[in-house]
């Protein structure tokens, strides 16, 4: 039968099928694009502005040449502080959300709730919540604040992925460790743990992605710091703030640095996250045999 | 014959130590669960103590200027007076450019990973778009402010303004001179950086339509198109709904994309091409600058308004999409 024979019906019905099919392809075309569109201005612009420099020499003064070592240096140490103090608390927060709150449904409940809404909070709130707990109260901005304020933002992503990961482990792991009189706090650590290394590290490891392109929790808790930081309780310079900066200033060679700042982020970024993936990937073919 | 002693067995029979040994272990996991407990807890406090520093903090503004804080259009740091109406639909009216963008934008994507596209290529692009999501905020900021700004003041704006600006009603909202930065561009940035996550979700609820629904509907002789709007559409839509509330969540707390394309302007105009100014930016961008108590205390209480309306919009968010998950028992 031909598409005439089937009548005007018919033909429109086919005629909204392939528009809507068109429409879909150029959606996904039009995501595709503004992707290659950034990651082509970002890449191309860092790579002429990159040099050894960059690695080597503190943040300059206005106009002048210089690197980001001070920042880079400083966003490091706030990202280490970060993962040290969120990926602790978010691995025994997950864990008790998975294994230890079968008797408190509702508790677990809201505490899922509300980490799922931490997870997409505003980040800037949180900066703003570490500026009146740790900046006002002290007096003065510092390295701590800021650390202390991305590992907030650590904490849900980590919480997350430890409690759902640690639910796909099997029972008969659980069952088999407990019947040989094992307590539960060695199952957990020896038995449980060993079984969800793998997601457990991509929660950490995402959630130190997440934290290392970071800008609004840092502007108002460590600042920014032309020079080296003395030390952690002063203001603290890093590669997201310095990029603020410079971008938003009028000057030439802060530009070139605001770019050569944004390609290391993004590369840094782009590898943890999609290397991330590709491990976490390769695990469960591995698990699934 | 003589039964062995309990002593030539070993210590598994020996009542005394076994039950020291049980009840010292007892105590190392009642410590454990307190320990992992106290953690949880600390997610709930961090919440809690957020909301709670902000009011505090913010109170000052609160008390002076009253409810004429979220109405009045005042920004004036000399004067002290300060209102928050300009910040609060800049954030608004950058939200909504986004969501009409990203919500269909989202839409064809979903439908494109999950009934178009062949098998082979559904991951390679799902992943690529979800690495959209990856790129921090501060790298869309400096691409709106280099490339994207520039490109819509010399290519997009002055055609918007030469056609849409024309048609009666909405030309308004679409004249004015082509500088690029301003409430359409932050809208557009917006959209494209929301996108992922909505369209990860519609494509992820997508797949959870029972295979025997979508399966009778094409054997019932449906086009695809007919099989997404009359099956797949509605067995998801609280969830679809909950996607579009969780993008909806990030554009109006997204800070630094914004801060960037937006103008930092506190005026209220008709157009979209004028600058603005939302709360994120207002803060991110005078909060080292505010040099009285009072000015402090004012983007303090942005931040609280900020967290209040993004903890709503998620919490819907989050008890739609529940819905879907307790539907299929999970």
């Amino acid at each position: 039968m031909t598409l005439a024979a089937r009548g005007p019906r018919y033909r429109r019905r086919r005629a909204t099928d392939l528009i809507a099919k068109v429409l879909g392809v150029a959606a996904t075309l039009f995501g595709l694009f503004f992707l290659a569109w950034i990651l082509l201005v970002s890449l191309r612009n860092g790579v002429h502005a990159l040099n050894l420099q960059t690695f080597l020499q503190a943040t300059p003064s206005p106009g002048g040449q210089g690197g980001l070592a001070n920042a880079l240096f400083g966003s490091l140490v706030m990202s280490a502080i970060g993962v040290a103090i969120g990926a602790p608390l978010g691995v025994a927060a997950g864990t008790y959300l998975s294994e230890f709150a079968e008797r408190q449904p509702a508790l677990r409940e809201t505490v899922r709730f509300v980490n799922d809404i931490l997870l997409s909070a505003p980040s800037i709130v949180l900066g703003l919540f570490i500026y009146t707990l740790a900046v006002r109260t002290v007096g003065h901005f510092s390295g701590w604040a800021g650390g202390i304020a991305l590992a907030l933002i650590v904490l849900p992503v980590v919480v997350r992925t430890t409690d759902e990961t640690l639910r796909l482990v099997p029972n008969v792991m659980r069952e088999a460790a407990l019947s040989l009189g094992i307590p539960r706090w060695k199952v957990t650590i020896q038995v449980l743990y060993r079984a969800a290394a793998p997601g457990i590290l991509t929660g950490i490891l995402l959630g130190l992605a997440r934290i290392s392109g970071e800008t609004a929790p840092l502007l108002f808790t460590a600042l920014n710091n032309q020079y080296w930081a003395e030390n952690l309780n002063g203001p603290t310079a890093s590669v997201p703030v310095v990029i603020f900066q410079f971008a938003m200033s009028p000057y030439d060679t802060w530009h070139d640095l605001a770019w050569a700042g944004a390609f290391i982020v993004t590369v840094f970024v782009l590898l943890l996250s999609v290397g991330t993936r590709a491990y976490l990937l390769r695990n469960r073919m591995d698990s699934a045999g | 014959m003589s039964t062995p002693s309990a002593a030539a067995i070993g210590p598994l029979v020996d009542d005394a130590r076994v039950a020291a040994r049980v009840a010292v272990e007892a105590r190392q996991d009642a410590a454990f669960r307190v320990v992992l407990l106290a953690a949880a807890a600390f997610v709930l406090l961090v919440l809690g103590a957020a909301a709670a520093s902000m009011l505090w903090g913010g109170r000052d503004a609160f008390a002076t200027f009253g409810w004429k804080f979220l109405v009045s259009d005042q920004w004036d740091a000399v004067g002290h007076q300060f209102g928050a109406f300009v910040p609060i639909y800049g954030t608004l009216v950058s939200s909504a450019i986004a969501m009409v963008i990203a919500i269909p934008v989202s839409f064809g994507i979903a439908l494109f990973l999950t009934e178009i596209a062949p098998t082979w290529m559904r991951g390679p692009v799902g992943a690529a778009i979800e690495l959209l999501a990856g790129i921090p905020s501060i790298i869309y900021g400096m691409w709106g402010l280099f490339s994207f700004v520039p490109f819509m003041a010399e290519y997009v704006l002055p055609w918007v303004n030469r056609n849409i600006g024309q048609v009666p009603w909405i030309g308004p909202l679409f004249r004015g001179p082509p500088l690029g930065i301003g409430m359409l561009t932050a809208g557009i940035v917006l959209g494209i950086m929301v996108i992922p996550f909505i369209s990860s979700v519609m494509r992820d609820v997508f797949r959870t339509v029972p295979v025997s629904l979508r399966e009778s509907s094409y054997a019932l002789g449906s086009t695809t198109w007919e099989v997404v709007w009359n099956v797949v559409l509605p067995y998801t839509r609280s969830a679809v709904v909950g996607g579009i509330f969780l993008g909806l969540g990030r554009a109006l707390g997204e800070t630094m994309a914004v801060t960037f394309v937006l103008g930092n302007a506190h005026q209220l105009s008709t157009s979209l091409l004028m600058p603005g100014n939302s709360i994120a930016a207002t803060i991110a961008n005078e909060f080292t600058e505010a040099d009285s108590d009072i000015y402090l205390s004012s983007l303090i209480a942005l931040g609280f308004l900020l967290f209040v309306v993004t903890f709503v919009v998620l919490a819907i968010a989050r008890l739609m999409l529940h819905s879907l998950a307790r539907k299929e028992g999970r």
